[in-house]
């Protein structure tokens, strides 16, 4: 191998430091949730203990953690599903140049950079005035919505441009229809991306707080538990839930990944591409 | 079914979505923004005092010029860090699968909770503190820094940690496109490490250094709970502008301050825009 120059150890060291910056906050806190009964929100360890946590399975002197977290987990299901399908439909549209196509990409492309706080307000106003009940999976969906689908159609743009057509071509040369053509070789093709989408879909609606804060309605979701108790708790409990839900982000990080991996796996090794001719 | 058709039932959903929960609703900030307020109701009138009242205070100027602080210095040190870092895996890091492994570690944590990864600075940063207790150790001070937590320098230290990833995946995707021709042949022809970088690279990064200024810029002009948590209540921005007079049920007044902080958003874009075209880098 050849010899790495200076520059490569220097942004090296750089490249750690930043990811110590990036982890090591939430590696602090969670070593603090293990803080004896007696310990504080910082350094010294008062001992060593699961208190913090068992005191999260107890019922709960504030708020309600665990329906908040499957209120969390069902909507970030809904808003996944949504975000796959609406993407996968919305890339497929945007391959063929439809009257007013510039006016949805830019609109999507807005709704990803426009303030949170204003889809939270706008929606939740919308649904004063109608009349109806503001509630997590209704509003608190759609607004979701406005900020999971920009990156679904950003990838599903990314995933097309690097499509080969010419796959499509041969199935339609060889009488597939438009359906079949779409079934049975332009999904198999994107589906790990596909997968990229609802690692987005999932993970962006399961911690989304700001366009979520003015359209949950009464039933609060798990980062608009967490925010509540950020004002009035005080003590060590708060790292144990925040350690808790994101070892709970990294395990469906996780399994994204090792589907992503199965996949192409088995797309290396079944796959009868090239074998038909011998 | 003409092909014309067949896209537009595609795109169908996407346009309902964009419709109902953002053309609708900006549509109604609009609206509001221009109706009056009691107490604890509002009610439907066309009147700019909402408006009046927030450009004849002091306070606004004073917010806006703060918001635009926020956004100016934590653009600055995301760029500077987000194009190192994503200088190291384009450049230095040589196998693919290397650079497709640190890439994922740089970008788990955009999956995870802002709010916790806002949490988690405090046992770095309090008064007894990681930090403080560290640097008193070292005997590099005699007293805790009291302006580690709760100050301006906390709110852009947690801007720059949850939004570097904005610049580093852009910048890092322009840069993987760069035919390393190019390089050598700078290289070829005499120029220094840093000549490459500044006259090749960077410029052929532009695109990528555009989009995560977009994404940096709004989504710190746009924020109210960085601010909110991390100065503990004591800074201000036009975000948080907004959510007080939301908790005080002064829509019309909230909506006033949205569509002047909307606006000011779009233009920042527009300009931004003029540079760049994003359907091409992706």
């Amino acid at each position: 191998m050849e010899k790495r120059s200076r520059t490569f150890y220097l942004l090296g060291a750089f490249f750690v430091l930043f990811v110590l910056f990036l982890y090591g906050p939430i590696f602090t806190i969670g070593i603090l949730s293990f803080q004896g009964p007696q310990g504080g929100l910082t350094f010294p360890m008062n001992g060593v203990s699961m208190h913090w946590f068992r005191d999260l399975f107890q019922e709960q002197a504030v708020g309600d953690i665990w329906g908040s977290f499957r209120r969390s987990f069902a909507l970030g299901l809904m808003v996944m599903v949504t975000t796959v399908t609406v993407s996968v439909l919305g890339g497929l549209a945007f391959r063929k140049r439809f009257k007013g196509a510039s006016v949805l990409f830019y609109l999507t492309i807005a709704s990803l950079v426009i303030p949170s706080i204003l889809v939270s307000l706008g929606v939740g106003l919308i649904f004063n005035q109608l009349g109806l009940p503001v509630h997590w999976a209704s509003s608190g969906y759609g607004s979701q919505l406005t900020w999971t689908l920009p990156f679904g159609l950003l990838i599903m743009f990314a995933v097309f441009n690097r499509f080969d057509k010419s796959y499509e071509e041969a199935a339609r040369d060889q009488g597939a229809t438009a359906w079949q053509t779409f079934a049975h070789v332009v999904l198999p093709i994107i589906a790990p991306s596909l997968l990229g989408v609802a690692l987005f879909g999932f993970t962006l609606s399961y911690d989304e707080f700001a366009r979520t804060l003015l359209t949950a309605g009464s039933y609060n979701t798990l980062p608009l538990e967490i925010f509540g108790m950020t004002t009035n708790v005080t003590t060590p409990v708060i790292f144990a839930l925040g350690t808790l839900t994101t070892i709970f982000s990294f395990l469906v990080i996780g399994v994204f990944f090792l589907l992503v991996w199965v996949m192409s796996r088995r797309k290396d090794t079944t796959s009868d591409a090239g074998k038909g001719m011998v | 079914m003409s092909r014309q058709l067949v896209a537009w039932i595609q795109a169908a959903p996407m346009a309902v979505v964009m419709l109902a929960f953002l053309v609708a609703p900006i549509a109604m900030i609009v609206i509001v923004s221009f109706w009056g307020a009691t107490e604890y109701s509002i009610y439907p009138a066309f009147q700019f005092d909402n408006y009046q009242f927030l450009f004849g205070s002091p306070v606004t100027y004073t917010v806006f010029l703060n918001t635009f602080k926020y956004a100016a210095i934590t653009w600055a040190f995301t760029l500077v860090i987000g194009f190192t870092v994503a200088y190291f895996l384009a450049f230095e890091v040589r196998s693919l699968k290397w650079q497709i492994g640190l890439f994922l570690v740089c970008t788990i944590p955009f999956w995870t909770s802002n709010i916790i990864r806002m949490i988690s600075w405090i046992p770095f940063l309090g008064r007894n503190g990681l930090a403080n207790s560290t640097l008193i150790s070292w005997g590099v001070i005699d007293e805790p820094l009291e302006w580690l937590l709760f100050s301006d320098f906390s709110v852009i230290l947690a801007f720059v940690h949850l939004y570097t990833l904005f610049m580093v995946v852009p910048i890092f995707n322009s840069m993987m496109r760069i035919d390393r021709a190019l390089i050598e042949a700078a290289y070829d022809n005499g120029a220094s490490a840093w000549q490459t970088l500044w006259h090749v690279i960077v410029p052929l990064c532009k695109p990528g250094i555009m989009i995560g200024t977009i994404f940096v810029t709004t989504l710190v002009m746009g924020d109210f709970i960085t601010v909110r948590f991390m100065s503990g209540s004591q800074r201000a921005n036009v975000g948080r502008l907004i959510s007080n007079d939301i908790g005080l049920l002064q829509y019309p007044s909230a909506s006033a301050t949205a569509v002047v902080l909307l606006c000011t958003v779009l233009i920042v874009i527009a300009l931004l825009l003029r540079l760049v075209d994003i359907r091409k880098e992706l």
